[in-house]
Protein backbone atom coordinates (compact mmCIF):
# COMPACT_ATOMS: atom_id res chain seq x y z
CA UNK A 1 0.00 0.00 0.00
CA UNK A 2 1.26 3.42 -0.97
CA UNK A 3 -0.54 6.22 0.87
CA UNK A 4 0.36 9.87 0.71
CA UNK A 5 -1.09 13.34 1.08
CA UNK A 6 0.07 15.66 -1.65
CA UNK A 7 0.02 19.44 -1.34
CA UNK A 8 -1.22 21.23 -4.43
CA UNK A 9 -3.31 24.14 -5.68
CA UNK A 10 -6.95 23.91 -6.70
CA UNK A 11 -7.32 24.05 -10.46
CA UNK A 12 -10.99 25.03 -10.60
CA UNK A 13 -10.71 28.81 -10.54
CA UNK A 14 -8.19 31.58 -10.27
CA UNK A 15 -8.33 31.98 -6.46
CA UNK A 16 -5.55 29.45 -5.93
CA UNK A 17 -6.71 27.65 -2.79
CA UNK A 18 -4.18 25.25 -1.29
CA UNK A 19 -5.29 21.70 -0.67
CA UNK A 20 -4.00 18.25 0.14
CA UNK A 21 -4.94 15.38 -2.11
CA UNK A 22 -5.18 11.99 -0.44
CA UNK A 23 -3.57 9.47 -2.80
CA UNK A 24 -3.93 5.73 -2.30
CA UNK A 25 -1.98 3.43 -4.59
CA UNK A 26 -1.80 6.08 -7.28
CA UNK A 27 -5.50 6.98 -7.15
CA UNK A 28 -6.56 10.37 -5.83
CA UNK A 29 -9.41 9.62 -3.44
CA UNK A 30 -10.11 12.64 -1.25
CA UNK A 31 -9.36 16.32 -0.69
CA UNK A 32 -8.59 18.31 2.46
CA UNK A 33 -8.25 22.09 2.53
CA UNK A 34 -4.81 23.25 3.62
CA UNK A 35 -5.00 25.12 6.92
CA UNK A 36 -1.82 27.04 6.22
CA UNK A 37 -2.88 28.08 2.71
CA UNK A 38 -2.77 31.90 2.79
CA UNK A 39 -5.68 32.23 0.36
CA UNK A 40 -8.19 29.80 1.83
CA UNK A 41 -7.03 29.23 5.43
CA UNK A 42 -8.44 25.72 5.70
CA UNK A 43 -11.63 26.29 3.72
CA UNK A 44 -12.82 25.31 0.24
CA UNK A 45 -15.90 25.72 -1.93
CA UNK A 46 -17.92 22.75 -3.11
CA UNK A 47 -15.86 22.45 -6.28
CA UNK A 48 -12.52 22.42 -4.47
CA UNK A 49 -13.77 19.81 -2.01
CA UNK A 50 -14.56 17.50 -4.93
CA UNK A 51 -11.57 18.18 -7.14
CA UNK A 52 -10.28 14.62 -6.75
CA UNK A 53 -13.30 13.40 -8.69
CA UNK A 54 -12.43 14.75 -12.11
CA UNK A 55 -8.87 13.44 -12.13
CA UNK A 56 -9.87 9.85 -12.84
CA UNK A 57 -13.16 10.63 -14.57
CA UNK A 58 -13.71 8.48 -17.67
CA UNK A 59 -15.35 11.53 -19.24
CA UNK A 60 -12.09 13.43 -19.17
CA UNK A 61 -10.43 14.25 -22.51
CA UNK A 62 -6.86 13.03 -22.37
CA UNK A 63 -6.10 12.83 -26.12
CA UNK A 64 -7.02 15.12 -29.03
CA UNK A 65 -10.17 14.10 -30.89
CA UNK A 66 -11.01 15.24 -34.42
CA UNK A 67 -14.47 15.00 -35.95
CA UNK A 68 -14.15 13.06 -39.19
CA UNK A 69 -17.32 12.39 -41.18
CA UNK A 70 -19.42 13.18 -38.12
CA UNK A 71 -17.55 10.93 -35.68
CA UNK A 72 -14.89 11.86 -33.16
CA UNK A 73 -11.65 10.08 -33.93
CA UNK A 74 -8.51 10.01 -31.79
CA UNK A 75 -5.60 11.70 -33.57
CA UNK A 76 -2.02 12.70 -32.72
CA UNK A 77 -1.22 16.14 -31.27
CA UNK A 78 0.59 17.09 -34.50
CA UNK A 79 -2.41 16.22 -36.61
CA UNK A 80 -4.78 18.09 -34.30
CA UNK A 81 -2.58 21.20 -34.21
CA UNK A 82 -2.00 21.19 -37.98
CA UNK A 83 -5.74 20.93 -38.56
CA UNK A 84 -6.52 23.73 -36.09
CA UNK A 85 -3.88 26.06 -37.53
CA UNK A 86 -5.10 25.45 -41.08
CA UNK A 87 -8.76 26.09 -40.22
CA UNK A 88 -7.95 29.22 -38.19
CA UNK A 89 -5.99 30.60 -41.14
CA UNK A 90 -8.77 29.73 -43.62
CA UNK A 91 -11.46 31.37 -41.48
CA UNK A 92 -9.34 34.47 -40.89
CA UNK A 93 -8.62 34.85 -44.62
CA UNK A 94 -12.24 34.29 -45.66
CA UNK A 95 -14.03 36.34 -42.94
CA UNK A 96 -11.41 38.55 -41.21
CA UNK A 97 -9.70 38.36 -37.81
CA UNK A 98 -12.77 39.42 -35.83
CA UNK A 99 -14.69 36.39 -37.01
CA UNK A 100 -12.59 34.45 -34.48
CA UNK A 101 -12.74 34.49 -30.68
CA UNK A 102 -10.59 32.92 -27.97
CA UNK A 103 -11.76 31.63 -24.61
CA UNK A 104 -9.12 31.25 -21.94
CA UNK A 105 -9.50 29.28 -18.75
CA UNK A 106 -9.22 29.43 -14.97
CA UNK A 107 -7.85 25.90 -15.06
CA UNK A 108 -4.61 26.97 -16.76
CA UNK A 109 -1.77 29.08 -15.41
CA UNK A 110 -1.42 32.83 -15.52
CA UNK A 111 1.35 32.46 -18.09
CA UNK A 112 -0.78 30.23 -20.33
CA UNK A 113 -3.58 32.79 -20.14
CA UNK A 114 -1.09 35.45 -21.15
CA UNK A 115 -0.05 33.33 -24.13
CA UNK A 116 -3.60 32.83 -25.38
CA UNK A 117 -4.36 36.56 -25.42
CA UNK A 118 -1.00 37.21 -27.06
CA UNK A 119 -1.81 34.64 -29.71
CA UNK A 120 -5.27 36.19 -30.28
CA UNK A 121 -3.95 39.74 -30.56
CA UNK A 122 -0.54 39.30 -32.19
CA UNK A 123 -0.95 36.18 -34.32
CA UNK A 124 -4.63 36.35 -35.26
CA UNK A 125 -5.28 40.08 -34.84
CA UNK A 126 -8.42 40.20 -32.73
CA UNK A 127 -9.37 41.52 -29.29
CA UNK A 128 -12.05 38.84 -28.98
CA UNK A 129 -10.63 37.24 -25.84
CA UNK A 130 -12.77 36.15 -22.92
CA UNK A 131 -12.98 33.77 -20.02
CA UNK A 132 -14.43 30.26 -20.25
CA UNK A 133 -16.94 31.15 -17.53
CA UNK A 134 -18.77 33.20 -20.19
CA UNK A 135 -19.08 30.27 -22.58
CA UNK B 1 7.83 20.10 18.33
CA UNK B 2 7.59 17.56 21.09
CA UNK B 3 10.63 15.31 21.47
CA UNK B 4 8.53 12.98 23.60
CA UNK B 5 6.05 12.39 20.79
CA UNK B 6 8.86 11.87 18.32
CA UNK B 7 10.61 9.35 20.57
CA UNK B 8 7.39 7.43 21.14
CA UNK B 9 6.58 7.26 17.43
CA UNK B 10 10.13 6.26 16.57
CA UNK B 11 9.91 3.44 19.01
CA UNK B 12 6.59 2.23 17.59
CA UNK B 13 7.89 2.32 14.03
CA UNK B 14 11.32 0.84 14.74
CA UNK B 15 9.89 -2.03 16.77
CA UNK B 16 7.45 -2.88 13.99
CA UNK B 17 4.49 -2.42 16.33
CA UNK B 18 2.86 -0.18 13.72
CA UNK B 19 3.19 -0.04 9.97
CA UNK B 20 2.74 3.71 9.79
CA UNK B 21 1.95 6.73 11.93
CA UNK B 22 -0.62 9.30 10.95
CA UNK B 23 0.55 12.64 12.20
CA UNK B 24 1.36 16.07 10.92
CA UNK B 25 4.41 17.04 8.93
CA UNK B 26 6.06 20.37 8.42
CA UNK B 27 7.19 20.59 4.80
CA UNK B 28 7.22 23.11 1.94
CA UNK B 29 6.32 25.91 4.34
CA UNK B 30 3.07 24.18 5.30
CA UNK B 31 1.93 21.88 8.01
CA UNK B 32 -0.35 19.05 6.99
CA UNK B 33 -1.31 15.42 7.46
CA UNK B 34 1.23 12.72 6.64
CA UNK B 35 1.68 8.99 7.05
CA UNK B 36 5.13 8.38 8.53
CA UNK B 37 6.45 4.91 7.71
CA UNK B 38 10.13 5.38 8.46
CA UNK B 39 11.64 6.39 11.81
CA UNK B 40 14.23 8.43 9.93
CA UNK B 41 11.72 10.94 8.55
CA UNK B 42 10.44 11.96 11.97
CA UNK B 43 12.42 15.22 12.07
CA UNK B 44 9.53 16.80 10.22
CA UNK B 45 6.87 15.44 12.60
CA UNK B 46 4.65 18.16 14.07
CA UNK B 47 1.67 18.17 16.40
CA UNK B 48 -0.32 21.01 14.86
CA UNK B 49 0.78 24.12 16.73
CA UNK B 50 2.17 26.35 14.01
CA UNK B 51 1.51 29.91 15.20
CA UNK B 52 -0.95 29.14 17.96
CA UNK B 53 -1.64 25.88 19.80
CA UNK B 54 -3.87 23.62 17.71
CA UNK B 55 -4.15 26.02 14.76
CA UNK B 56 -3.30 23.30 12.24
CA UNK B 57 -5.39 20.31 13.28
CA UNK B 58 -6.61 17.84 10.66
CA UNK B 59 -9.14 14.98 10.78
CA UNK B 60 -6.49 12.29 11.14
CA UNK B 61 -9.09 9.74 12.25
CA UNK B 62 -10.83 10.17 8.94
CA UNK B 63 -7.61 9.24 7.17
CA UNK B 64 -7.14 6.37 9.59
CA UNK B 65 -10.50 4.95 8.46
CA UNK B 66 -9.31 5.04 4.86
CA UNK B 67 -6.07 3.27 5.77
CA UNK B 68 -7.77 0.61 7.86
CA UNK B 69 -10.32 -0.17 5.18
CA UNK B 70 -7.58 -0.59 2.62
CA UNK B 71 -5.19 -2.50 4.86
CA UNK B 72 -7.22 -4.22 7.61
CA UNK B 73 -4.42 -6.58 8.65
CA UNK B 74 -1.81 -4.02 9.66
CA UNK B 75 -1.72 -1.73 12.70
CA UNK B 76 -1.37 2.03 12.50
CA UNK B 77 -0.53 4.75 14.96
CA UNK B 78 -2.32 8.07 15.12
CA UNK B 79 -1.71 11.36 16.88
CA UNK B 80 -4.60 12.16 19.23
CA UNK B 81 -5.70 15.09 21.31
CA UNK B 82 -8.63 14.73 23.68
CA UNK B 83 -11.18 15.22 20.93
CA UNK B 84 -9.44 12.75 18.58
CA UNK B 85 -9.47 10.14 21.32
CA UNK B 86 -13.19 10.76 21.82
CA UNK B 87 -13.49 10.22 18.08
CA UNK B 88 -11.56 6.95 18.17
CA UNK B 89 -13.70 5.63 21.01
CA UNK B 90 -16.87 6.55 19.17
CA UNK B 91 -15.63 5.07 15.90
CA UNK B 92 -14.94 1.83 17.79
CA UNK B 93 -18.49 1.95 19.17
CA UNK B 94 -19.82 2.33 15.64
CA UNK B 95 -17.68 -0.64 14.48
CA UNK B 96 -15.62 1.53 12.14
CA UNK B 97 -12.27 0.96 13.84
CA UNK B 98 -10.74 -2.25 15.15
CA UNK B 99 -9.18 -1.23 18.50
CA UNK B 100 -6.57 -3.98 18.23
CA UNK B 101 -5.12 -2.32 15.13
CA UNK B 102 -4.71 1.24 16.42
CA UNK B 103 -2.08 2.73 18.67
CA UNK B 104 -2.96 6.24 19.80
CA UNK B 105 -0.17 8.61 20.76
CA UNK B 106 -1.74 11.27 22.93
CA UNK B 107 -0.96 14.89 23.64
CA UNK B 108 -2.76 17.13 26.12
CA UNK B 109 -3.88 20.59 25.01
CA UNK B 110 -2.64 23.80 26.63
CA UNK B 111 -5.03 26.13 28.53
CA UNK B 112 -5.56 28.68 25.74
CA UNK B 113 -6.64 26.00 23.27
CA UNK B 114 -8.84 24.29 25.84
CA UNK B 115 -10.52 27.62 26.56
CA UNK B 116 -10.98 28.50 22.89
CA UNK B 117 -12.52 25.07 22.26
CA UNK B 118 -14.67 25.19 25.42
CA UNK B 119 -13.48 21.63 25.78
CA UNK B 120 -14.86 19.41 28.54
CA UNK B 121 -11.78 17.19 28.56
CA UNK B 122 -8.78 18.72 26.76
CA UNK B 123 -6.60 15.65 27.15
CA UNK B 124 -6.75 11.97 26.19
CA UNK B 125 -6.79 9.26 28.89
CA UNK B 126 -3.10 8.68 28.27
CA UNK B 127 -0.69 11.22 26.83
CA UNK B 128 3.03 11.49 26.31
CA UNK B 129 3.27 15.27 26.36
CA UNK B 130 1.48 18.31 27.76
CA UNK B 131 -0.33 18.62 31.06
CA UNK B 132 -3.86 18.11 32.28
CA UNK B 133 -5.93 21.28 32.04
CA UNK B 134 -9.36 21.51 33.66
CA UNK B 135 -12.23 21.31 31.20
CA UNK B 136 -14.55 24.26 30.73
CA UNK B 137 -18.29 24.64 30.22
CA UNK B 138 -20.01 25.60 26.97
CA UNK B 139 -20.07 29.39 27.38
CA UNK B 140 -21.07 29.95 23.74
CA UNK B 141 -24.17 27.79 24.26
CA UNK B 142 -25.08 29.71 27.41
CA UNK B 143 -24.83 33.00 25.51
CA UNK B 144 -27.28 31.87 22.84
CA UNK B 145 -29.55 30.20 25.42
CA UNK B 146 -29.79 33.54 27.25
CA UNK B 147 -31.64 35.04 24.27
CA UNK B 148 -35.43 34.81 24.20
CA UNK B 149 -36.94 32.27 21.83
CA UNK B 150 -37.62 34.72 19.03
CA UNK B 151 -34.12 36.24 19.11
CA UNK B 152 -32.59 32.79 19.24
CA UNK B 153 -34.51 31.74 16.14
CA UNK B 154 -33.54 34.96 14.36
CA UNK B 155 -29.92 34.40 15.36
CA UNK B 156 -29.76 30.90 13.91
CA UNK B 157 -31.76 31.69 10.78
CA UNK B 158 -29.39 34.56 10.12
CA UNK B 159 -26.32 32.37 10.65
CA UNK B 160 -27.69 29.56 8.45
CA UNK B 161 -28.58 32.04 5.71
CA UNK B 162 -24.84 32.60 5.15
CA UNK B 163 -24.31 28.96 4.10
CA UNK B 164 -22.82 28.45 0.65
CA UNK B 165 -23.55 24.70 0.77
CA UNK B 166 -19.97 23.61 0.29
CA UNK B 167 -20.55 20.48 2.42
CA UNK B 168 -17.20 21.26 4.05
CA UNK B 169 -18.69 20.69 7.51
CA UNK B 170 -19.51 17.14 6.46
CA UNK B 171 -16.41 16.46 4.40
CA UNK B 172 -13.98 17.49 7.15
CA UNK B 173 -15.87 15.73 9.93
CA UNK B 174 -13.98 12.72 11.34
CA UNK B 175 -17.30 11.26 12.50
CA UNK B 176 -18.97 11.40 9.07
CA UNK B 177 -18.49 7.91 7.73
CA UNK B 178 -21.95 7.01 6.37
CA UNK B 179 -22.02 5.58 2.86
CA UNK B 180 -25.27 7.43 2.16
CA UNK B 181 -25.37 10.94 3.57
CA UNK B 182 -28.55 12.38 5.10
CA UNK B 183 -27.73 15.70 3.45
CA UNK B 184 -28.16 14.05 0.05
CA UNK B 185 -31.53 12.43 0.78
CA UNK B 186 -34.36 13.96 -1.17
CA UNK B 187 -36.79 12.67 1.51
CA UNK B 188 -35.12 14.86 4.14
CA UNK B 189 -34.13 18.01 2.27
CA UNK B 190 -34.49 19.48 -1.18
CA UNK B 191 -31.02 18.50 -2.24
CA UNK B 192 -30.89 20.71 -5.33
CA UNK B 193 -31.67 23.99 -3.53
CA UNK B 194 -29.09 26.76 -3.36
CA UNK B 195 -28.96 28.38 -0.86
CA UNK B 196 -29.91 25.29 1.10
CA UNK B 197 -33.26 25.03 2.82
CA UNK B 198 -33.05 27.08 5.99
CA UNK B 199 -33.02 25.73 8.69
CA UNK B 200 -33.71 22.18 7.45
CA UNK B 201 -30.22 21.59 5.98
CA UNK B 202 -28.40 22.55 9.18
CA UNK B 203 -30.85 20.98 11.58
CA UNK B 204 -30.78 17.72 9.62
CA UNK B 205 -27.04 17.58 10.11
CA UNK B 206 -27.27 18.67 13.75
CA UNK B 207 -29.77 15.93 14.56
CA UNK B 208 -27.83 13.36 12.57
CA UNK B 209 -24.68 14.15 14.55
CA UNK B 210 -26.48 13.80 17.88
CA UNK B 211 -24.77 11.05 19.87
CA UNK B 212 -21.94 11.02 17.36
CA UNK B 213 -20.30 14.47 17.30
CA UNK B 214 -17.27 14.47 19.59
CA UNK B 215 -16.88 18.26 19.62
CA UNK B 216 -13.59 18.67 17.78
CA UNK B 217 -14.63 21.91 16.09
CA UNK B 218 -13.09 21.04 12.73
CA UNK B 219 -16.40 21.74 10.94
CA UNK B 220 -16.51 25.23 12.38
CA UNK B 221 -12.94 25.88 11.27
CA UNK B 222 -13.69 24.64 7.73
CA UNK B 223 -16.86 26.72 7.30
CA UNK B 224 -16.16 29.51 4.79
CA UNK B 225 -19.24 31.35 6.07
CA UNK B 226 -18.07 31.33 9.71
CA UNK B 227 -21.32 29.80 10.92
CA UNK B 228 -20.88 28.85 14.60
CA UNK B 229 -21.59 25.19 13.90
CA UNK B 230 -19.68 24.06 16.93
CA UNK B 231 -22.03 25.98 19.21
CA UNK B 232 -25.00 24.35 17.49
CA UNK B 233 -23.60 20.84 17.91
CA UNK B 234 -22.57 21.59 21.50
CA UNK B 235 -26.19 22.51 22.18
CA UNK B 236 -27.34 19.21 20.66
CA UNK B 237 -24.75 17.39 22.80
CA UNK B 238 -26.14 19.14 25.90
CA UNK B 239 -29.64 17.92 25.08
CA UNK B 240 -28.43 14.34 24.54
CA UNK B 241 -26.47 14.48 27.81
CA UNK B 242 -29.47 15.84 29.73
CA UNK B 243 -32.05 13.50 28.29
CA UNK B 244 -30.03 10.33 27.99
CA UNK B 245 -27.01 10.85 30.21
CA UNK B 246 -24.75 10.07 27.26
CA UNK B 247 -21.79 11.93 25.79
CA UNK B 248 -20.12 10.36 22.74
CA UNK B 249 -16.43 9.78 23.37
CA UNK B 250 -16.74 10.30 27.11
CA UNK B 251 -18.20 6.83 27.59
CA UNK B 252 -16.25 3.66 27.08
CA UNK B 253 -16.20 2.23 23.53
CA UNK B 254 -19.07 -0.14 22.95
CA UNK B 255 -21.67 1.78 24.98
CA UNK B 256 -24.40 2.26 22.41
CA UNK B 257 -25.57 5.79 21.59
CA UNK B 258 -29.13 6.46 22.81
CA UNK B 259 -30.58 7.15 19.38
CA UNK B 260 -29.59 3.63 18.33
CA UNK B 261 -31.65 2.02 21.07
CA UNK B 262 -35.39 1.56 20.96
CA UNK B 263 -36.45 1.89 24.57
CA UNK B 264 -38.95 3.64 26.83
CA UNK B 265 -39.80 7.23 26.02
CA UNK B 266 -38.10 9.82 28.26
CA UNK B 267 -40.33 11.22 31.01
CA UNK B 268 -41.01 14.63 29.53
S1 LIG C 1 -11.47 20.03 21.47
FE1 LIG C 1 -10.30 19.75 23.36
S2 LIG C 1 -8.90 18.12 22.92
FE2 LIG C 1 -9.63 18.90 20.94
S3 LIG C 1 -8.15 20.47 20.32
FE3 LIG C 1 -9.76 21.51 21.46
S4 LIG C 1 -8.99 21.54 23.58
FE4 LIG C 1 -7.81 20.02 22.49
S1 LIG D 1 -17.36 19.17 15.93
FE1 LIG D 1 -17.98 19.16 13.78
S2 LIG D 1 -16.34 18.08 12.70
FE2 LIG D 1 -16.10 17.61 14.89
S3 LIG D 1 -17.27 15.70 15.19
FE3 LIG D 1 -18.67 17.38 15.63
S4 LIG D 1 -19.74 17.72 13.70
FE4 LIG D 1 -17.90 16.55 13.21
S1 LIG E 1 -19.23 24.37 5.94
FE1 LIG E 1 -20.52 26.19 6.35
S2 LIG E 1 -21.01 27.01 4.31
FE2 LIG E 1 -20.24 24.91 4.00
S3 LIG E 1 -22.12 23.63 3.97
FE3 LIG E 1 -21.33 23.62 6.06
S4 LIG E 1 -22.44 25.29 7.08
FE4 LIG E 1 -22.68 25.63 4.88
Amino acid sequence: MDYRTVLTTCAYCGCGCSLYLEVLDGRVIHTFPCKTGPVNEGKLCVKGWNIHEFIHSPKRLTRPLLRQNGTLVEVSWDEALDFTARRLREIKEAHGSDSLAFLSSAKITNEENYLIQKFARAAVGTNNVDHCARL
Amino acid sequence: MSEKVRAKVKDLLDSGRIKGFLGLRQADGHLGPHLFTDGRELDALAVGDLKRPGDTRYPLNKQLLTLMRCDPDDSFGVLVRGCDERGLKTLITWNQVDPAKVVAVGIACPPELAAACECLKPYPDEFVDGGKVEGSTFASVATVDALDLHSRLTHWLHEFSKCVKCYGCRDICPMCFCKECSLEQEDLIHTGDLPPENPIFHLTRAVHMAGRCIDCGLCNEACPADIPLRTLYKKVAEIIAQEFDYRPGYVEPGEKPPLNILGEAPEH
